[in-house]
């Protein structure tokens, strides 16, 4: 080892003077540390590093279809490469992506502090699900390099059964394990918000975020079970023709959307619901409201958990299942829409009459809800049968259900990373940059997704490598939209480089940054490894704002052991300038 | 009151659609043009709502503590309600148009399809086929009895606002009454690989004239009930089911007068015999026995292809119902009930797949081929069959 190479303890060391406390990330060092780590927190950042990464590749894969369909002769690839770019971008952007992104990463960072719990009910079980979503990661992404599978991220037979002659089993396998870790994590949800709830904390005293999180649980391991079966059988289909599906056999091609469906729809809600959770909390912290109509809010995102697993059939209304099941399908789905709306104007009300801020964490919250409003309302357009019949399978689709992912999920996420922040990491992100990237997010969205409205409602069918060339306002709307995501790729990226440099450069953050009223926000920033010096008392109602000097970190708030003689534990290491 | 909403609704057009080419489309354009201004109103009232608030309560000092507010249960229960009359409208109105387009009528020109990785299959009654072309007169309702010989695809022609999927081992329909002569995209709207977006054509709506011209023209084809009836002389069919009126029962159940009956199988209950019971008793005879019948008959699964079970199954259509009788002249022109179309005579030819037809597809580095005229029999392969006129199953009628 040469001279100028530090040793592990004077690395360990500097990485422990990057903080003035000592605290989950510092309380030990070394790549094992993470890896063998039983601390929900660090497990979460384990989760924020995968799923970023998967995001990263999705959003490759993206701008590869953006590209493409910039003109409409398929000349940038062939059609059959095209068909496994759109495939693996679905893959990768729903199961490890778009469905642990939120509860794995900030789930598993905030439970456990929300409800005032030193960890998760079986943090061994908790640091399993990580290993097992990367199992399963690894598996689908060998998959992708070995050559890729061509039947979108939705398999259906007899396609993938029996025609493709891509690595449909090897990605199907990966999807089966990775399933076993949402269940993982959902029971672990479920568990400790039953079992570890502080004193005090009462189910109606709980933040929002953890009921919307333990109805999502609900929806994983009550679903992801039938995802699992789908997965299997098709394998076996594919390897053994034991004639599930293939109606040559006398199988049923349907049966397999209804399974599929029975599992991917209420998998939509598992996106959504989490980031309606955390847009919960972003408005109450910002507007220093209490939620209006917190048991509202509460129970609509259980009446969203049972009401979306009886909606699987609106996915199939062209595809010869009765027009009576049609129906049915039908006005359960707008029955299921009644929850989401009622939270809508929820939040809205809340903010009446509030302290509203414009930081960004709120900018996203405000964001959220207008593109929910629109992603929620031409869900509407897809529930009307007679409609449903010309827009399903277009670009309308597409527009709907990004609307819905990328402008409910990915707005959610956002924001919450960034009003978290400060807790996860201990220091502030460049508020200014933070703004300004929400902004170009936000215009490179719409930009992207709305012109595919109006290209779906013109008959422009989806998974479409090329388009009539004498369709001259179907280029322009595409050109439009690869044009928005340009800039909406841009825009991701600013939050990507700004939170690396806030990592090790940000203004150090207080316990309290915003103020918020979670038990999360009266631990240092960061957290001990065990979340709270002393167990929590709760003797106060969820967001119950109080002037800030009530809202002080639990326990005795000194510091039980400080490096290196700097600042002083819980207190603002430089004053901070907030508008 | 009603009649002058339907003829409002009938009106309607809305921006960035695609043209109005069926009986469906106003219809379909009224209820999207509805949803439209619901969303616009509700979005913009939200989003008006939270920028006044963020402007009008924006933060002033750092420590500032708003009055908390509890929820209000009339307020919860008016925007629960509300939202949910409303999207009953919808769902009410969604329902309505559901229904007509998938009840199929019966008085209808009949067209088989048979989709197939990359292409689609028509088979009109009257005997033509086409490859990825579909032509139909103005005004006549068009059925469509459809399957596939591989993996699912999807009927879509957007101008129509009329999709279905196209499932293999089952048939699925859909109908259409064209309002307007013109050209209009066909595509595949179900992923089916690697040429999915090469899976399209073109349905060309003709004048009435127009189109008795294109079934006149080319050297004649056989209808599809004819050439359903060498198969099954062909295919020994003949030897165990008797297919003539009041001839003697055979090994297997008679095909006189077979089609819509309710017939009696064995383990009890009945069945319907349409389209998709004879497809059943072909392909799998074994799964719906008819009452008193051995189960001797052998399995056609993979020696038929689709389009010749639906050959067979226009054959035994013509071979008349339970409660129609149907005559059978020599050049084997009969009728059925539910519109069949009479024979054509002539000779057997057979229609193959010409490079000409497979570039009729919208989508590519090709062009497209220039419109053609009516009566193009390019695109037919085998041409039209003579139709007499008193037969003819629907006579075109003038929107």
């Amino acid at each position: 080892m040469s001279q100028n190479q530090p040793t592990p303890e004077e690395r360990g060391h500097e990485w422990r003077s990057r903080f003035p406390t000592v605290n989950y990330l510092n309380a030990d060092y070394g790549i094992k540390s993470w890896l063998l780590t039983k601390d929900h927190k660090r497990i979460a950042l384990l989760y924020l590093l995968s799923v970023t990464f998967f995001f990263a590749l999705g959003g490759a894969y993206a701008a590869a279809i953006r590209m493409e369909l910039l003109t409409p002769q398929g000349d940038l690839m062939q059609s059959h490469t095209y068909n496994k770019v759109f495939t693996h971008h679905g893959i990768l952007m729903v199961f490890f992506f778009l469905i642990p992104a939120i509860p794995a990463v900030l789930g598993n960072f905030l439970v456990p502090l929300m409800i005032g719990a030193k960890d998760l009910a079986f943090p061994r079980i908790n640091l399993l699900s990580w290993y097992v979503y990367m199992v399963g990661a690894v598996l689908t992404f060998a998959a992708l390099l070995a050559g890729g599978v061509d039947t979108g991220w939705t398999f259906y037979v007899p396609f993938s059964s029996s025609y493709s002659n891509t690595y449909v089993i090897l990605a199907g396998l990966g999807i089966f394990i990775n399933g076993f870790s949402s269940i993982l994590t959902g029971l672990n949800f479920i568990v400790t918000v039953h079992t570890m709830r502080a004193p005090g904390m009462t189910w109606f005293r709980l933040p929002l975020f953890i009921w919307s999180h333990y109805a999502t649980s609900l929806i994983m391991i009550l679903g992801t079970p039938v995802i699992a079966i789908t997965v299997l059988l098709l394998a076996l289909e594919r390897l053994a023709h034991i004639g599930i599906f293939d109606p040559r056999l006398g199988g049923d091609p349907v049966l397999f959307q209804h399974m599929f469906w029975f599992y991917s729809h209420p998998a939509v809600y598992i996106m959504i619901l989490p980031s309606m959770g955390v847009v919960s909390e972003l408005i109450a912290t910002h507007t220093r409201k209490p939620i209006f109509g917190y048991s509202f809010v509460a129970f609509s995102s259980l009446a969203i958990a049972v009401f979306g697993f009886l909606v699987w059939g609106h996915h199939l209304f062209t595809s010869s299942q009765s027009v009576y099941a049609g129906m049915i399908f039908s006005i359960i789905s707008y029955i299921v829409a009644i929850p989401s709306a009622v939270k809508v104007f929820n939040w809205t009300a809340t903010m009446y009459k509030g302290s509203l801020s414009y930081d960004t964490p709120m900018l996203y919250a405000y964001a959220f809800v207008g593109l929910f409003l629109i992603g929620g309302m031409t869900g509407l357009f897809l529930s009307a049968l007679g409609l449903d019949i010309h827009v399903h399978d277009t670009y309308f689709v597409v527009a709907h259900f990004h609307y819905v992912m990328v402008g409910g999920t990915v707005m959610g996420y956002l924001g919450g990373l960034h009003n978290w922040w400060p807790k996860i990491t201990g220091r502030m992100y460049p508020e200014g940059w933070a703004r300004f990237a929400a902004l170009v997010i936000f215009v490179g969205f719409n930009l992207t997704f709305f012109p595919q409205f109006l290209l779906g409602y013109m008959g422009m069918p989806r998974r479409y490598h090329a388009y009539p060339v004498d369709e001259p306002l179907w280029q322009v709307l595409h050109v439009a939209s690869t044009g928005g995501a340009s800039i909406l790729g841009i825009g991701l990226l600013i939050p990507g480089i700004y939170f690396i440099w806030a990592m090790r450069y940000g203004r150090f953050a207080s316990a309290n940054p915003w103020p918020g009223t979670g038990l999360e926000w009266r631990t240092p920033s960061p957290p001990p490894t065990e979340n709270f010096v002393t167990t929590p008392v709760v003797t106060w109602e969820a967001y119950e704002f109080r002037p800030i000097e009530e809202m002080a970190v639990v326990g005795p708030g000194e510091p039980d052991q400080p490096v290196g003689g700097q600042h002083p534990i819980n207190r603002d290491a430089e004053p901070e300038p907030r508008a | 009151m009603s009649l002058i909403l339907a003829m409002f609704l009938a009106q309607v057009t809305v921006p960035f659609a695609p043209e109005q080419a069926s009986t469906f489309a106003p219809e379909v354009d009224a209820l999207y043009g509805y949803l439209w201004v619901l969303t616009t109103f509700v979005t913009l009232a939200i989003t008006a709502l939270i920028i006044f608030f963020a402007v009008k309560y924006r933060r002033r000092q750092a420590t500032e503590l708003p009055r908390p507010r509890a929820g209000s249960m009339v307020l919860e229960l008016t925007w629960t309600i509300i939202p949910l009359l409303i999207s009953m409208t919808i769902f009410v109105w969604g329902v309505s148009i559901y229904f007509r387009i998938y009840r199929a009528p019966h008085e209808a020109m009949e067209v088989f399809v048979v989709g197939k990785q990359w292409m689609w299959k028509f088979q009109h009654q009257t005997g033509q086929r086409e490859i990825n072309e579909l032509h139909v007169p103005v005004g006549a309702r068009v059925r469509l009895t459809m399957t596939t010989e591989d993996v699912i695809h999807s009927f879509y022609v957007p101008a129509f606002r009329v999709k279905m999927d196209v499932v293999p081992g089952r048939y699925t329909q859909t109908w259409f009454e064209a309002t307007k002569a013109g050209r209009y995209y066909m595509f595949c709207a179900e992923y089916c690989g690697t040429n999915h977006s090469g899976m399209g054509g073109y349905v060309e709506v003709m004048e009435p004239a127009a189109y008795q011209q294109w079934l006149a023209g080319g050297t004649g084809a056989e209808s599809a009930a004819s050439q359903g009836r060498k198969l099954f002389q062909d295919r020994g069919c003949a030897s165990c089911h008797q297919a003539d009126p009041g001839g003697q029962q055979g090994r297997g159940p008679t095909l006189w007068g077979l089609f819509g009956k309710q017939q009696a199988i064995q383990g009890g209950g009945t069945v319907t015999v349409d389209e998709s019971y004879l497809r059943e008793s072909i392909l799998n005879p074994q799964a719906k026995l008819a009452e008193g019948f051995q189960p001797i008959m052998p399995t056609y699964q993979g020696q038929l292809s689709e389009e010749q079970v639906l050959q067979l199954i226009a054959f035994i259509r013509s071979l008349g119902t339970g409660t129609q009788q149907s005559i059978q002249g020599g050049g084997g022109g009969t009728g059925s009930q539910r519109g069949g179309p009479g024979e054509g005579g002539g000779a057997v030819t057979t229609t193959g797949q010409s490079p000409d037809i497979q570039r009729s597809n919208p989508i590519g580095p090709t062009q497209p081929r220039p419109s053609q005229g009516g009566g193009a029999p390019a695109s037919t392969g085998s041409g039209g069959a003579r139709t007499p006129a008193g037969t003819n199953p629907q006579p075109p009628r003038n929107p």
